[in-house]
């Protein structure tokens, strides 16, 4: 366990700028070993750019770069992403 | 109304300091107006971004502490003494001055009185901010479902939130305290660090299937949670948000 | 257009000649850790270092092996495309020329082989004549697990993704293939001082 890794909660603002909808609560299924999982709950890494984990396997689910104005979403260990709060316009 | 929170404006924006208040040695608690904000939920945080005159930028992330209240915004910033951009917040900054944010974020990390309970917080450090903005928000609620919050911190005086966490106990809200480095005199409450043991005696049997918040530096988060995990509550059932290293 | 915070300066040294910065970097005194995983643990009674590839016989080293050959001392600036430099960081190395001595290869590239399978992707030529080494001492130490010990790729003039941690192999190849982060959005050579730091730039 590393004292420096965070969890998917850290990176909610940068994946809001990105997808529509609040992306913590989106749930990734891994390619790696199946489970399914809150992003909020994915471990997240700080390198050269972000990394997300998955929490029971430790694969990639994720990169994420930011540019200033661009950024680079990998998504290579996820399966999966089903997101449970769509807008669908009614108050 | 829910989602609107979470819908909110997603970019970068103003927010000008209007208050501060001395919280403990370390910690302060700053008042914001945020022009705009559209509301947030307890339990969200947000991004803060400083950008000096030569155009350098540091961004932190830091939990929101208060409840909805138009469009000011309360965070609560403990200084860590190596820091970028905490002494900044707590030593430099003066009520007219600003910085920008973005948010609010996060929608896995958040309870609403409506989620129900039986809620257990357990909280290292500052890590019992956004778990306060849960509490507050449940006392505006005048909620009054059964919560139990263990806070650990390094000493009383470093205990955030120490009067208000009295004031709002009893509404079927109970806080202990556990402090791991120094007690004042007389002290009879925990001594140490959160284990499994002290869950056991101060949280929920797992057949009540308590919803559990934990927040703290990275370290605590992972052994509170596995000790949660081990004493057979539900991992589902288990939030967890990790500051990092040495906290927020 | 962003806001200026008054007073805000972070935690900057800048009284330094700036033409050791490359545009876009910040002067820092300390060394921040950044991963894309968990800090690994290899014992050294495990621990090899190969050279694999287009190369007529593959080539391994075990630690104590690795630690027999000649290293030198050097003393480097090193810039991270977070945007940070650190100058004047002084390592122990062998060089990866010492690795590659005698190599039959018609090998352009290399692809640089970590433990967790990070990869990173560089031309033979950014890592020989005396431009590469593999660390295993910073500022006078064993180097830190933390910081890519028992030992790192360390290609200084690059940026710092470049330098893997906890390396454990060179591939040479005869095509570029794009390693962990350049797959990613970061781009395939890195020369921070003609700030190529994403795709595109």
């Amino acid at each position: 366990m590393d004292e420096l890794m965070l969890d998917g909660n850290a990176v909610a603002g940068l994946l809001r700028e990105v997808f529509a909808v609040e992306m913590t609560t989106a749930v990734a299924v891994c390619d790696g070993c199946g489970a399914a999982d809150a992003m909020g709950a994915t471990r997240v890494f700080r390198g050269a750019g972000i990394v997300m984990r998955c929490p029971h396997c430790d694969n990639v689910l994720a990169t994420l770069v930011e540019a200033e104005t661009r950024m680079w979403v990998g998504l290579q260990g996820i399966r999966t992403l089903y997101v449970a709060d769509l807008d669908t316009g009614e108050q | 109304m829910a989602r609107a929170a979470l819908l909110g404006r997603l970019t970068w924006q103003r927010a000008e300091v209007v208050d501060i208040r001395v919280e403990t040695a370390r910690a302060k608690t700053l008042v914001f107006a945020v022009p705009g904000w559209s509301g947030h939920r307890a339990g969200q945080h947000v991004d803060v971004r400083l950008t000096a005159e030569d155009g350098y930028r540091a961004e932190r992330s830091y939990s929101i502490a208060s409840a909805p209240d138009g469009s000011r915004i309360e965070l609560t910033v403990e200084r860590l003494g190596d820091g970028e951009v905490s002494p900044y917040l707590t030593d430099e900054l003066r009520p007219g001055d600003a910085i920008e944010l973005r948010g609010p974020v996060g929608g896995y990390f958040v309870w609403e009185p409506t989620d129900g309970g039986p809620l257990l917080l357990v909280a290292g450090g500052s890590g019992v901010v956004p778990l306060m903005a849960m509490l507050r928000v449940r006392a505006a609620a005048r909620s009054d479902v059964e919560t139990r919050l263990l806070l650990s911190s390094r000493s009383w005086d470093d205990a955030l939130y120490r009067e208000e966490l009295e004031g709002l106990s009893g509404t079927g809200l109970r806080v202990v305290h556990t402090l791991t480095r120094s007690q004042p005199p007389g002290w009879t409450g925990y001594a140490r660090r959160v284990d499994a043991e002290m869950l056991a005696e101060v949280g929920f049997d797992p057949a009540e299937r308590p919803r559990a918040y934990v927040c703290g530096p990275t370290p605590f988060v992972e052994s509170v949670a596995a000790a949660l995990v081990a004493l057979g509550h539900d991992p589902q059932a288990v939030r967890t948000e990790r500051f990092g290293p040495t906290g927020g | 257009m962003s806001i200026i915070s008054r007073g805000f300066r972070g935690r900057r040294s800048d009284d330094v000649d700036p033409s050791r910065i490359p545009p876009g970097q910040y002067l820092t005194s300390d060394f921040p850790v950044l991963s894309a995983g968990p800090t690994p643990h290899v014992p050294l009674e495990e621990w090899t270092f190969s050279v694999v590839g287009e190369v007529d016989e593959p080539r391994s080293w075990t630690w104590d092996e690795f630690r027999e050959l000649p290293s030198e001392e050097i003393t480097v600036d090193i810039h991270c495309v977070t945007k940070w430099s650190k100058l004047d960081t002084r390592w122990e190395g062998v060089s990866v020329d010492t690795l590659l001595d005698g190599i039959e290869t018609s090998a352009e590239y290399v692809l640089e082989l970590a433990e967790g399978g990070y990869t990173t992707n560089l031309p033979l030529d950014d890592v020989t004549g005396g431009r590469a080494w593999i660390a295993f001492a910073f500022d006078g130490e064993p180097l830190a697990p933390e910081h890519g010990g028992p030992a790192r790729m360390l290609v200084p003039h690059l940026y710092l993704w470049k330098s893997a941690k906890w390396v454990r192999g060179l591939e040479l190849r005869a095509t570029d293939e794009p390693g962990f982060w350049e797959t990613n959005g970061y781009h395939d050579r890195g020369d921070p001082w003609r700030e190529q730091r994403y795709w595109g730039d």
